[in-house]
């Protein structure tokens, strides 16, 4: 019995989110008194072995295949089967990335178990976990837990623990093993990965944001919240179905999908605060919500926070704004 | 082409959320329930298909029967027919027990392609589409923003994370998981609406359909987050609650 942590990796450069879910490992590891192991897929594993070597992990386990060079799910499942059918862990671990969700959930069904996606803490009590997640887009919370004796399958949520809490530790043992795989089991062909097009807008360099979403209403009111925008100085940004509706361009999205930003002031105009939302934003260093609805999850992480009409709100800011700049 | 789409009612997006008196769900009889974004989007898809390439559209529903005005509004917007798995096993069942009712009714109907949205607005677990999958033994993309079909395959363009893309080719038949924003959705109309009235709905439970199981994962608890920042909330008049704001943004947060 282990914890195994599936850590992510595309063209030899770690996913960030994989070494939160290290740290989550490493925690749990200790509370529940079993060792950690570490997985990861690779055509070519040996640089990446090395820098995990320095962490403390009981046993790296990596997965080698010139057939796991770009990720399918159909391969990656193949694979990750063999491993946690060897290593039969308790607990397998994942960062709850995009790719992630392509694929957990069909290792998971092949032990016939569920997946808890998207985990934002884990309790243990009585050597039990109980697993928390989000529902409604953030607005209320719920405990999980698995029954049996597993193995159990989480992914854990960008920013639930925190990447510089891993603990260095002696250099662990590495057994590579190479997956019975072949060809004729995979059958996504995927292409290279691509960005549209380079973005004409670099959020990230901006010292204050003003993002705007749903509570705007319509089109034709965005130009308002581009107002207090400019008269703060700062960059325009949406949320998601600002930018699905057409409404602003994807380049001024933030979210998972969209820029990652951490300006020193973010306001969130109309904006709910759904967790796809949130991880865009989050690290910014103030953050100031205006929504009507007191109980909409913007207001959990925001340091200032006004419950009002936006449309009453916004106009009053602009004027405020434009006096105290004289 | 035949596709299903599968389809799940969620409460409004705006609802007031009460919590129930057993701590494990919400109150549902003062809320208005409608289809989940994202699946109203993987409708409109599998409508915009059939129009391009002819064949069949059909409506896939699990839940209670509050959800036959979802399916009729998919109905009005073209689906040619529905099937409903009314069950009261649903209100427990895990992502895993639904799928495997969700897969037993589209074994049944043999069709080219599966679409279901990326997630639900409720539960919001995003693993139903890729779980059916594995069950139906189908090859999967998940948080699709494009869909070419191509006689025996289909090219599919998925959303990677921070503004990356990715196109994937795959046999037919497959399943995929469509991210919102794909389209641009229709609205009924009112002819489509009254055409909805003499469409086909067919009704299965899990005992007529042979599936059950145990829930592996168990829902123990839902509550109110803990607030992990105590925010200042300022109040007042809409002018007031600005003037305190910019105060803060010059004073304390020093930006004006």
């Amino acid at each position: 019995m282990s914890i195994l942590v599936v850590m992510e990796q595309r063209g030899g450069v770690w996913n960030k989110m994989s070494w939160e879910t290290l740290a989550a490992g490493q925690q749990l590891a200790k509370e529940m008194s079993l060792p950690l192991t570490v997985a990861f897929l690779s055509d070519d594993v040996d640089k990446l072995a090395a820098e995990l070597a320095t962490r403390r992990i009981s046993l790296i386990l990596p997965l080698q295949h010139a057939l796991l060079k770009s990720y399918t799910a159909d391969g990656y499942t193949v694979a990750l089967e063999q491993l946690i059918r060897k290593a039969s862990p308790r607990l397998v671990l994942f960062p709850h990335t995009y790719q992630v969700r392509d694929f957990a959930p069909k290792v998971a069904t092949r032990f016939q178990q569920v997946l808890i996606s998207d985990v934002v803490g884990i309790r243990i009590e009585n050597g039990i976990p109980t697993y928390v997640r989000q529902l409604f887009q953030g607005k209320l919370n719920a405990d999980v837990t698995l029954a049996g004796p597993g193995p159990h399958f989480v992914s854990i949520q960008a920013g639930a623990y925190r990447a510089d809490h891993v603990e260095a530790g002696q250099a662990a043992a590495t057994d590579v093993m190479t997956p019975e795989l072949s060809a004729s089991q995979i059958r996504q062909t995927p292409d290279e990965p691509f960005r549209e097009s380079a973005r004409a807008v670099d959020l990230t360099a901006a010292d204050i944001i003003v993002s705007v979403g749903r509570g705007i209403k319509d089109k034709e009111n965005i130009s308002l919240i581009a107002d207090l925008a400019k008269a703060l100085g700062g960059e325009l940004a949406a949320s998601r179905p600002i930018c699905d509706s057409g409404w602003l361009p994807m380049e001024r999205q933030v979210g998972s999908s969209g820029q990652t930003v951490s300006p020193k002031v973010y306001m969130a105009v109309g904006i709910s605060g759904a967790i796809q939302h949130l991880v865009g934003m989050k690290g910014a260093k103030t953050i100031v919500a205006i929504n009507k609805d007191a109980n909409a999850p913007i207001f959990e992480v925001a340091d200032y926070g006004i419950v009002g009409d936006l449309f009453e709100v916004v106009p009053a800011l602009i004027a405020e704004v434009k006096k105290a700049r004289g | 082409m035949k596709i299903i789409v599968s389809i799940k009612q969620v409460p409004v997006r705006d609802s007031q959320l009460r919590i129930d008196s057993n701590g494990r769900w919400i109150q549902e009889n003062d809320l208005s329930f409608e289809i989940n974004e994202p699946n109203a989007y993987a409708l409109e898809e599998a409508l915009q298909l059939k129009e391009k390439h002819g064949g069949e559209v059909v409506a896939l529903c699990a839940g209670p029967a509050r959800a036959t005005q979802t399916i009729r509004e998919a109905l009005a917007k073209g689906a040619d027919r529905a099937i409903h798995i009314e069950d009261d096993a649903l209100a427990s069942a895990d992502t895993l027990g639904l799928a495997k009712l969700l897969a037993k009714a589209v074994e049944a109907e043999k069709p080219d392609l599966i679409l279901t949205g990326l997630q639900s607005d409720d539960l919001g677990n995003g693993q139903t589409g890729v779980v059916l999958a594995e069950l139906l033994g189908l090859p999967h993309g998940t948080i699709i923003m494009q869909v070419q079909a191509t006689g025996q395959s289909i090219r599919v363009k998925r959303e990677l994370e921070d503004g990356w893309f990715q196109h994937v080719d795959m046999p037919l038949p497959a399943v995929l998981t469509i991210q919102s924003g794909i389209n641009k959705l229709r609205y009924a109309t009112l002819m489509g609406i009254k055409k909805a009235k003499s469409k086909e709905i067919k009704r299965l439970t899990a005992a007529e359909m042979g599936v059950s199981s145990e829930p592996v994962a168990v829902l123990e608890r839902v509550y109110l987050p803990l607030r992990s920042k105590q925010t200042q909330l300022l109040t007042g008049t809409a002018q007031e609650a600005a003037a305190k704001l910019v105060e803060k943004l010059k004073f304390e947060v020093r930006v004006i």
